[in-house]
């Protein structure tokens, strides 16, 4: 507890719900917005205080290597959504599809997601995860349906039944957990608490392990977005407010992938388990390779995006699945540039929405004739997600195809495979969407540019210049990930 | 003593399996919350001989979470707002009664295949109660998948969630069953809200709000 004043734990903690609270008394959507930009950015620097000094977390709460790369990722992406959010909404509100309660109430769902998110990234004990994660799946719910209209709330229904059905077989999957821990650990607290779980794993009941991972990747694999569980991520990514489907892809994945990770990390200790490994490679490339095909015949631009998301992850889920030190490298770096560069599309398809009216990829013609930076800014993110060099996703696919042919030859052709169906895909709509004549709705854009900037900057960067803390950091992690 | 304990805890725990498979051939929506009524109340019960048996108070706290909203509050609610919003009283069904027993049969006869033999070394009662705890979670699954209505898609899900607090108190000494019940208990409230939204607006659209949107589309 070096060299800080405060506790970061618990400013991560508390700033949100604080914020929440203040979010849902406090009129006027001008104040609020920024009162919500000013929690997430204190948030993010809680966060940072966490490289400088890192906290006993104790019996509820642990801090190490490889969640604090989560919680920094989550609340920055956090925080550049709350600005780029504070132009959306204003918007929003202006055209009437928004009322002030209903962004009340938006504003302090925002917070209260972010401290759920947090909060399950944090957790040193899986039933804590787990409430975490219900909690992130029902704010998210009730922000996806915040339209009112007829598809919003079917939407807001499919990922609500979908979901609590995947967090449901994830209670189970923790339950078995806690079956298998009790006769070693003892009974109690302790016996769900990640660090004794841990470093008694290799005592316990191996078939009952096996049992509890299948459950937890089901349960915990619908909301990361796997094929065949992942029927509710399009619709609600569509239907929602745009910021959503930008934290959604961005940062609610990655924290089901995480709890996904941590009991990958419990199986990969046991050696009696079955390896977890040829599980998450299968959901993996069956994921990206449905998506890749899928990409082909999209009409919403959110949709597509949205398929795209699940491409990626399948392409994470994989990279982790195939594990080592080099794949294990890949799938982090290639969580981290999905992060950035999918919200940083999502910021521009909002816009774009706003601009056109529509969500139609056919009604959305020629963008950088008629709005160079959004044209522009589109085209280069959506470069960077089909993995084109130099931005950062072209280095981390790089790094998944080279590990994957160092460990398992063959399952090489069908990621590449995947890869260039997806690309294929994303190009030929690029096409269309920011050349050619100008074509519909041509409202001026009154937008803040530079969450969009900010994040593809740094894609950009991370894909010419990777610095040399920040790779071992994340070498660190992966050798520690199995 | 002991012999007679699990032989209660397995009656009650093989009860909800039973009424588990009466929810699957209601044909009638009153039959189907009265049922799941019961179904709450079992679980009820199971839970608080678990409380008593592995001398745990707190779990007389779950017992009385699922006796007050599960087998109360909530079929109530369902039966009002069947009522007040007028859905059928036959509920449909994707998939016929007879193949649904035959499938939830199997579905019974794999839990009980998985769990006993995948939990050889466990504590028996804790082992048994898992294999029950299967069988309703995946019934209440097959309830979810072969229902066309909301409101029965939601009782299949309560079921399920019966199953997973069977589970849970099952486990010895599982800590926060407490807190665990509570939250999917708001899981629930949650739910049966977003029922009511979703079949107000779905007829609004239809009838009255259409009325009421065009008036204020007059008036600006």
């Amino acid at each position: 507890m070096s060299g800080l004043p405060f506790n970061p734990i618990g400013a991560i903690l508390t700033v949100p719900l604080v914020a929440s609270a203040m979010l849902a008394i406090l009129p006027g959507y001008r104040a609020t917005a920024r009162l919500n930009v000013a929690a997430t950015f204190i948030t993010l620097l809680a966060a940072l205080g966490l490289l400088v000094s890192r906290p006993e977390g104790g019996r509820l709460l642990v801090i190490d290597d490889l969640n604090i790369v989560f919680i920094v990722l989550n609340t920055f992406v956090g925080f550049t959504t709350s600005v780029f959010s504070a132009s959306y909404i204003a918007h929003e509100l202006d055209t009437g599809h928004l009322t002030p309660l209903y962004v009340r109430f938006y504003h302090a769902m925002y917070q209260v997601l972010m401290f759920a998110m947090n909060l399950a990234l944090m957790a040193n004990n899986i039933g804590l995860m787990w409430v975490a994660v219900e909690m992130a799946t029902l704010t998210t719910v009730l922000m996806v349906g915040i339209y009112r209209t007829h598809e919003a709330l079917e939407a807001a229904w499919k990922y609500f039944i979908l979901g609590s059905v995947g967090i449901a077989l994830a209670l189970f999957g923790t339950i078995l957990v806690y079956v298998a821990a009790q006769p070693v650990i003892g009974e109690g607290l302790d016996a769900m608490a990640w660090t004794n779980l841990i470093a008694h794993v290799s005592a316990f009941d191996p078939s009952l392990l096996n049992l509890a991972f299948v459950f937890l990747l089901l349960g915990y694999g619908t909301k990361v977005g796997l094929a065949p569980v992942h029927a509710w991520l399009p619709d609600a990514h569509a239907e929602g407010p745009t910021p959503i489907s930008a934290v959604l892809s961005g940062l609610l994945l990655n924290v089901a992938l995480y709890a996904v990770l941590r009991f990958k990390m419990l199986m990969a200790a046991n050696e009696h388990a079955l390896a977890p490994g040829p599980l998450m490679v299968t959901m993996g490339l069956s994921s990206l390779i449905f998506a890749a095909l899928m990409l082909y015949r999209r009409r919403d631009i959110k949709r597509l995006f949205a398929y795209s998301s699940i491409e990626h992850m399948g392409i994470i889920v994989f990279a982790f699945g195939v594990g080592g030190p080099l794949a294990n490298f890949a799938g982090l770096l290639h969580m981290t540039m999905h992060s950035l560069t999918k919200s940083a599309i999502f910021f521009a398809v909002g816009h774009i929405a706003q601009i056109k009216g529509t969500q139609k990829l056919a009604d959305i013609r020629g963008l950088t004739a008629s709005h160079p930076v959004l044209g522009w800014g589109f085209l280069v993110g959506v470069v960077a997600i089909s993995g084109l060099p130099p931005l950062g996703i072209f280095m981390s696919e790089f790094l998944v195809v080279t590990s994957t042919f160092a460990r398992e030859p063959l399952l090489a052709v069908p990621l590449v495979a995947g890869l260039l169906l997806a690309f294929g895909a994303l190009l030929l709509r690029l096409n269309g969407i920011a050349f050619g004549a100008p074509h519909g709705g041509n409202a001026p854009a009154q937008a803040s540019y530079v969450p969009m900037v900010a994040h593809l900057a740094l894609v950009l960067t991370a894909g010419v210049y990777l610095p040399g803390p920040l790779v071992a950091w994340f070498q660190n992690v992966a050798a520690a990930l199995g | 003593m002991s012999q007679l304990v699990f032989d209660i805890a397995h009656l009650l725990a093989g009860g909800m399996v039973l009424v588990s498979f009466m929810l699957l051939y209601q044909a009638r929506m009153y039959g189907l919350l009265k049922v799941f009524a019961l179904h709450a109340f079992v679980l009820a019960l199971s839970v608080a001989w678990e409380a008593w048996t592995q001398d745990a108070p707190h779990l007389y706290i779950t017992a009385g979470i699922a006796l007050i909203v599960k087998a109360g509050i909530i079929p109530l609610a369902l039966h009002r707002i069947v009522r007040r919003l007028n859905i059928h009283r036959t509920v449909e069904t994707v998939v016929g009664i007879g193949p649904t027993m035959l499938l939830g049969m199997a579905l019974v006869a794999l839990s009980m295949v998985l769990m006993l033999r995948v939990t050889g070394d466990a504590d028996p009662l804790a082992r048994e109660d898992l294999a029950f705890a299967l069988s309703i979670v995946l019934l209440g699954l097959l309830m979810m998948v072969t229902r066309r209505n909301a409101v029965s898609q939601v009782i299949g899900f309560m079921s399920l969630e019966n199953g997973l607090i069977l589970a849970a108190t099952g486990a010895k000494g599982m800590p926060l069953v407490v807190e665990i019940s509570v939250a999917f208990s708001v899981l629930v409230a949650f739910i049966v809200i977003g029922i009511f939204l979703f079949r107000i607006r779905e007829r609004f659209d239809t009838v009255e709000l259409d009325v009421l949107e065009r008036f204020r589309g007059d008036r600006a």
